[in-house]
């Protein structure tokens, strides 16, 4: 015989008694919720990163623009450095740990750097000549005690122009380019210098060194580096600059590759400052109180075309065609308004913009002429395939922006196959080249570059000499004219006529429509409203040191 | 017995070779160049071969195997190539937060699901089971990673109770005990806990109606036993199966979870696994699954061990 187990156990009552604990613990947890408040000091600023793990803190960092924003210009400082106190006009260069600078009138290949007078590393140890030799010689030469394979790895590649180096004096550094290189003040503001003294206290040993690195920057590591998860620096109140010896008490920088991780850490006051908000969470967070601080900087997202034979790209008229087909507005309001539509190659506004006389427009009917005039009509369209990535630094919303152009470009006759890869593969393939069996017969690739110098802005992407694999002109693009604006740069030491010159390489870039220019990224910042003094400056990097935290 | 534990050691050898052979070899397969997260994007090809020499890249497939596991059985599993940090460090450090998060999931996921079970069972048909077989079935049913985003937005960001991410108020490092810790622990086990509730509360539901509905339950209770003594002889009855089923889920929690170490930045072997994997960091990715999966060859081993002490049969089989 069996029985049902109410008959057995009536239990009445039972549920009521239930529901009277359950609540007597929810009440008891959310005392005990509530007694622990998050208690921080007045002036700690709390930055959720998007990047995976903390950079590498030992000098010469990694992570890219963001490892050098949070790791480099805050704990280290380089003998050039970029001018971060205006919002308003694009950084320059300014004096860092060397005061001036000048080429020598009759040897073009040879600088002298005239160094800062009375600077001390965190550990107390003295920046001269010695520091900047012995600093170069950590990336570059291999046989140095010194040498680390991982800031060389960082580093090497920033200074392709140096050739050798010597401390003349203990604050004078002669530094010898391979072949006059105008550009080597914007290399050198990669160089991060360490300290000498810290690295024999720690045993030289650079594991050990990033547990406690030194350099001469405004913040200091002491304490509270948890590798993966944070650091937390303090103002170096010795600073040399006493302009930019930082205010708050505490910087701390906790890493949060999860976009919806890095909302909720904000939303939830664990984090003052996020990086990169996703453009869907925009609204909430200002509707929420938060504050959404955006400029422009130099970074644009564009399609870097393939000009080895048989590229349709190879006709300027499809070029122009094409950029005359992106709907960059439209592009703009998919992604939330966070985007700067794209003029040029170069952000508007950008101190190398030049006149340009080629117009960006949407105008679709002129497009269609322009195909027509290239042989391309409804009964022969253009049929090609590009290189895109899932997502990635500072692809934006690639697939939703690619699919719209994808249809604006059918309007005009152009049908786009994607080959979609992530990001990393993208790189590689970029690496590689068009030419190379990777990129699968593409022809163009979807790429968004970091163009804040004259090299990474415009001399790599072109020069004849830099196709794979010596460099990343992935399109093979070769044009005795330009190659011709690019050494003229090389040989233009002087600031305001170099700056001409790279006016007039940009103003090439547009009217011969180089690339598919669709828009540049506004580096989207979300935080919270206690955070007062911040200048979201033109450029990669940003200065710290100005903000400070309302109780 | 020591014979029947020996071959069964034995059997490890090949299943842990080919582990190792699987692991290194799909990582190899997969596309992507770690080279790429230490070396800026146009790094010429000149110091990309440079480097790729320096981390033994360009070696053939077989030589670079066997210098790694030469190493992994000496203890070593090299060095990341993305931070420099000993690859056995970081694992260490990452399984202590994940053992953690694990032990505290099973503990909130057998504790509500043995209560769920337990009621469902008892209360067989009425309200009571189909509330709590629903609970149990969402448990099971419910992606970890919606829950995880869900409960942070009510407890972190609407309620602000608890925190949204981390594993302390300083990281996990001087981890105590205490509040200040625990709090960050409470959403993502609860998170974790779903699955294991759901599957307990099912196996104790079934186990708690199948023991009421046997005789000596009804010979209890015509005995005139009080209720509170029939239910201990259940739950008595009831305790093997769940806790061995618990052990079960214990074993594939402390694996660590990629979705929830990452939704929370919780430190684990999930969360480091899944920057290994943007990054590309081989010696990372090769030596924490490698550990991961002896883990679990050797709790497998355990398990084969114990019951065949428990039951000779299956030493015979």
């Amino acid at each position: 015989m069996t029985a049902t187990s109410k008959q057995v156990f009536p239990w009445k009552g039972a549920v009521p008694r239930l529901k009277r604990t359950l609540r007597i613990g929810a009440t008891a947890f959310t005392l005990a919720a509530l007694s622990v408040g998050t208690a921080l000091a007045a002036g700690t600023l709390r930055i959720g990163m998007t990047a995976s793990d903390i950079p590498l803190t030992t000098g010469q960092t990694d992570q890219g623009g963001e490892g050098q924003r949070f790791m480099g210009y805050t704990v280290y400082d380089a003998l050039v450095e970029w001018d971060l106190t205006s919002a308003d006009k694009p950084s320059g260069l300014v004096p860092g740990l060397a005061t001036s600078w000048a080429v020598d009138a009759t040897d073009k290949t040879k600088w002298t750097f005239k160094l800062r007078d009375g600077v001390k590393f965190h550990d107390g140890s003295a920046f001269n000549a010695e520091s900047v030799v012995w600093n170069l010689d950590k990336l570059l030469k291999q046989d140095a005690p010194q040498f680390d394979k991982r800031q060389s790895a960082q580093g090497k590649s920033r200074i392709p122009a140096v050739a050798s180096y010597k401390a003349v004096d203990p604050l004078t550094v002669e530094i010898v380019t391979k072949v006059p290189d105008a550009t080597l003040p914007y290399q050198l503001s990669w160089i991060l210098m360490s300290s000498q003294a810290n690295w024999e206290a720690q045993g030289k040993n650079w594991d050990a060194v990033a547990q406690k690195p030194s350099g001469t920057g405004p913040w200091m590591i002491e304490s509270g580096f948890t590798p993966r998860e944070r650091v937390e620096m303090t103002p170096n109140k010795a600073y040399w600059d006493t302009k930019r010896v930082p205010k708050l008490d505490k910087l701390v920088l906790i890493p949060l590759p999860e976009p919806n991780t890095r909302v909720a850490a904000l939303r939830s006051g664990q984090v003052d400052w996020i990086e990169a908000p996703a453009p869907d969470s925009v609204a909430s967070l200002k509707g929420a109180g938060f504050n959404i601080v955006t400029n422009a900087y130099p970074h644009n997202w564009t399609w870097h075309f393939s000009r080895v034979e048989g590229s349709p790209w190879n006709d300027i008229r499809v070029r122009k065609a094409a950029n005359l087909a992106v709907d960059r507005q439209g592009i703009n309001e998919l992604l939330g308004g966070l985007s700067i539509p794209a003029e040029g190659f170069l952000p508007p506004g950008h101190q190398w913009f030049g006149k340009p006389a080629f117009k960006l427009d949407y105008n679709v009917e002129a497009a269609k002429k322009l195909m027509a005039e290239a042989g391309y009509g409804p009964d022969k369209r253009m049929k090609t395939k590009v290189i895109i990535s899932s997502s990635g630094s500072g692809q934006m919303l690639p697939l939703a922006m690619n699919e719209y152009i994808q249809q604006t470009l059918a309007e005009i006759g152009i049908d786009v196959e994607y080959e979609v890869a992530d990001w990393n593969t993208v790189i590689n393939i970029w690496r590689a080249g068009a030419k190379d069996a990777s990129a699968k017969g593409a022809t163009a690739i979807n790429y968004s570059y970091f163009i804040q110098d004259p090299f990474t802005g415009l001399i790599r992407h072109l020069q004849c000499n830099l196709a794979p694999p010596a460099g990343t002109n992935w399109g093979y693009y070769c044009d005795p004219d330009m190659d011709a604006l690019f050494d003229k740069v090389r040989n233009t030491f002087d600031a305001a006529e170099q700056d001409k010159v790279l006016q007039a390489i940009h103003e090439k870039y547009v009217n011969d429509a180089l690339f598919l220019m669709v828009t540049h990224d506004v580096a989207p910042r979300a935080m919270s409203a206690k955070v007062k003094g911040y200048v979201q400056a033109q450029n990669w990097f940003q200065d710290f040191s100005q903000i400070t935290m309302d109780p | 017995m020591l014979v029947y534990g020996l071959k069964r050691l034995l059997h490890v050898i090949p299943v842990a070779f080919g582990v190792s052979v699987v692991c290194f070899m799909l990582i190899h397969i997969a596309p992507g160049d770690p080279l790429a997260a230490i070396l800026p994007s146009d790094a010429s090809a000149e110091l990309q071969a440079q480097m790729r020499s320096f981390y033994g890249l360009d070696r053939p497939l077989v030589v670079q195997y066997g210098l790694w596991i030469w190493r992994a059985l000496h203890g070593d599993l090299g060095v990341s190539i993305a931070t420099g940090r000993s690859v056995s460090g970081e694992i260490a450090a990452a399984s202590l937060n994940s053992i953690i998060l694990a032990l505290a999931a099973t503990l909130i996921g057998f504790t509500l699901g043995s209560l769920l079970g337990f009621l469902a069972g008892i209360f067989r048909g009425g309200i009571i089971d189909r509330i709590a077989s629903g609970l149990s079935m969402l448990g099971v049913s419910v992606p970890h990673y919606w829950l995880g985003m869900v409960l942070v937005i009510v407890f972190s960001v609407h309620l602000g109770w608890l925190p949204a991410m981390g594993g302390g108020p300083g990281g996990s490092d001087g981890r105590a005990v205490g509040w200040d810790y625990i709090r960050y622990l409470v959403l993502p086990a609860i998170t974790m806990s779903v699955i294991p509730m759901g599957i307990i509360a099912r196996t104790i539901r079934s186990l708690v109606a199948d023991i009421l509905s046997q005789d000596f339950t009804q010979a209890l209770a015509a005995k005139g036993l009080m209720t509170r003594q029939i239910l201990r002889h259940v739950i008595r009855n009831a305790a093997p199966t769940a806790i061995s089923v618990m052990g079960l889920q214990l074993g594939y929690l402390l694996g660590g979870s990629i979705l929830i170490e990452t939704v929370f930045s919780w430190p684990g072997t999930g969360f480091l696994l899944n920057g290994a994997i943007f990054t590309r960091d081989l010696p990372v990715l090769q030596g924490t699954i490698l550990v991961l999966a002896m883990f679990f060859v050797l709790v497998n081993l355990i398990v084969d061990v114990v019951q065949g002490t428990i039951d000779p049969r299956i030493q015979r089989s």
